[in-house]
């Protein structure tokens, strides 16, 4: 006989303390790619999460040993497809400084112009796919709208819409197309009239801002320590911006603010994309009508080789920061290559802003830290 | 602060510590025993190096050499820290007690150079399957970013 009083609590069949342990991925819609989380929850409430990564690795940095300085660039545009324009640069300006070589002016324009097209390509992307985690099928549908501009503008240029390889070291491929100025301004016109949309349909929703707001809350301190960058660490308040610190190619000529927030929560790092999708679109306009004639790539040698010795470029991408360390014997490739990603290291905090929050918030705290699996695996 | 302080003060700390001012950062070699030390202070004291951007290995064929490259986030100095490692018994502190970031990264350093962080809490394999392939010399370790790995079924040779 039982005590029908008593409530019986026997959980020895669930495990400790009535843990339940999901896979979630590696096909899940919502990690957009092949991330495997294995998450450990305790009823609706995560204990922790457990990425489990690999399942599109290529081993980038092994392939690189043994392409030369010229081949090596176009791998990297498989890694942060969304950004490919940018990790391109940021190779190509490895390559520049290490064999001191001199870069038109011409090239210098197009490539800000075209790294700050893939900013705003790379977010509105984020923003459909994001939105559609949560919930909200349309915004996806306006946000590939002005994406698709975007795409057409690179597909005339650089001959491809999302690898583009259109930035070679000293310089650019070939030319701009001749309808680029055109094209580009009918971009940011389209652009601007568009843009309240996103704030109408997304930003002042009652339930996307009650979905976000005070989920996944980071800490400034804990952003730095774990090594986030881009617009996941200045939510946070985090001054990172690679392109206002350590300014390359014509950034300190062109006016632009760095997008904080404070708050650090998924809302927050939403804000802050958006906003940046503006500040691209400044850039750009005080660049296109003003892009110098002449040459678009530089002298250099056929066959490239790169010093004895050490280098590191740093690029803002979409992401944050993304680095490449180079270590250089003398010869035509690379002892040892090692691309620092900014996924990678966005990812590893996702355990700390996730645990102890519901299940349900995982998809506002993992959509809005922006994560490219390729661009983790390598 | 110039590279003069910096090296008068990790002089006060790691007494063994040489430097390269070759490239564009100041580089320090240390001692595998005396880098965690070192770490500590510069994350505290004067210096509070709280950004550490890059942890990786490289393989020089004859010694594996550990690189950090260290930044703060208020005066945006940057360091490059170096240890060199035996071969054969790859063996250095873990530093992800104080940079939270280092806990992915040294587990990516340990499967693909087979590096063994002490005190790491929760030394795996990240990127890599668990188990190794079948019918592979399991005494020569499998480490793919290693110079003399050898893969017949995966790897092409340029």
């Amino acid at each position: 006989m039982y005590n029908q009083t008593e409530i019986i609590k026997d959980t020895s069949e669930l495990g400790a303390e009535g843990e339940l342990v999901i896979n979630m991925g590696p096909q899940h819609p919502a990690t957009h790619g092949v991330l495997h989380l294995v998450v450990t929850l305790n009823g609706e409430t995560i204990k922790k999460i457990e990425p489990h990564l690999g399942y599109i690795h290529r081993s980038i940095e092994k392939m690189c040993e043994s392409l030369t300085y010229r081949q090596f660039i176009y791998v990297t545009s498989r890694m942060d497809y969304l950004s490919s324009h940018i990790n391109n640069l940021g190779c190509a300006l490895l390559v520049e400084k290490g064999m001191a070589i001199e870069v038109p002016d011409r090239a210098k324009y197009i490539r800000v112009i075209l790294s700050e097209l893939t900013r705003i390509a790379s977010h509105e992307l984020w923003l459909g796919a994001m939105a559609m985690d949560l919930g909200a099928f349309t915004p996806f549908f306006y946000a590939f709208r002005e994406r698709e501009m975007i795409t057409d503008i690179m597909e005339d240029t650089c001959g491809a819409r999302l690898t583009m390889n259109y930035i070679v070291p000293g310089g650019l491929m070939y030319d701009i197309h001749p309808d680029f100025q055109k094209k580009v301004k009918a971009f940011i016109t389209q652009f601007k009239s568009k843009v309240t949309e996103y704030e109408d349909l997304v930003t002042n929703n009652v339930i996307f801002q009650s979905r976000t707001k005070g989920v996944g809350i980071l800490s400034a301190e804990d952003a730095i320590s774990y090594g986030c960058t881009g617009p996941v660490a200045r939510a946070s308040g985090v001054s990172c911006d690679i392109r206002k610190l350590y300014p390359y190619e014509v950034y300190d000529k062109v006016e632009f603010d760095e997008v904080l927030e404070t708050a650090g929560d998924s809302f927050a790092r939403y804000i802050v994309r958006v906003k940046e999708m503006n500040q691209s679109i400044r850039i750009i306009e005080q660049l296109i009508d003003n892009i110098p004639e002449g040459d678009f790539v530089g002298k250099t040698k056929n066959v490239l080789k790169l010093p004895k010795g050490e280098f590191y470029t740093r690029v803002e991408t979409a992401r944050g920061e993304f680095g490449v360390y180079i270590v250089s014997e003398g010869g035509t490739t690379p002892h040892r290559i090692k691309f620092r990603s900014p996924g990678f290291s966005n990812l590893s905090v996702l355990n700390h802003i996730a645990a102890g929050s519901k299940i349900g918030d995982l998809m506002a705290s993992m959509g809005t830290l922006d994560l490219v699996i390729p661009d983790i695996d390598r | 602060m110039t590279n003069e302080e910096i090296k008068e003060y990790i002089s006060s700390i790691a007494p063994a510590a040489t430097f390269d001012e070759t490239g564009e950062w100041l580089n320090m070699i240390v001692e595998s025993a005396q880098l965690k030390p070192t770490m500590a202070a510069l994350r505290t004291g004067k210096m509070q190096m709280n950004y550490l951007f890059c942890l990786t290995c490289v393989d020089f064929k004859t010694h594996l050499t550990m690189v950090y490259h260290l930044s703060a986030t208020t005066h945006r100095q940057s360091i490059v820290i170096k240890a060199n490692l035996n071969r054969e018994q790859a063996m250095i502190e873990t530093v992800c007690d104080i940079w939270r970031t280092a806990e992915f990264l040294e587990r990516e350093v340990f499967e693909m150079f087979g590096v063994d962080f002490t005190n790491h809490p929760d030394l795996r394999k990240l990127i890599l399957e668990e188990e190794n392939p079948k019918g592979f010399d399991e005494k020569k370790g499998y480490w793919p970013l290693r110079k003399d790995f050898e893969d017949p079924i995966n790897m092409i040779k340029l």
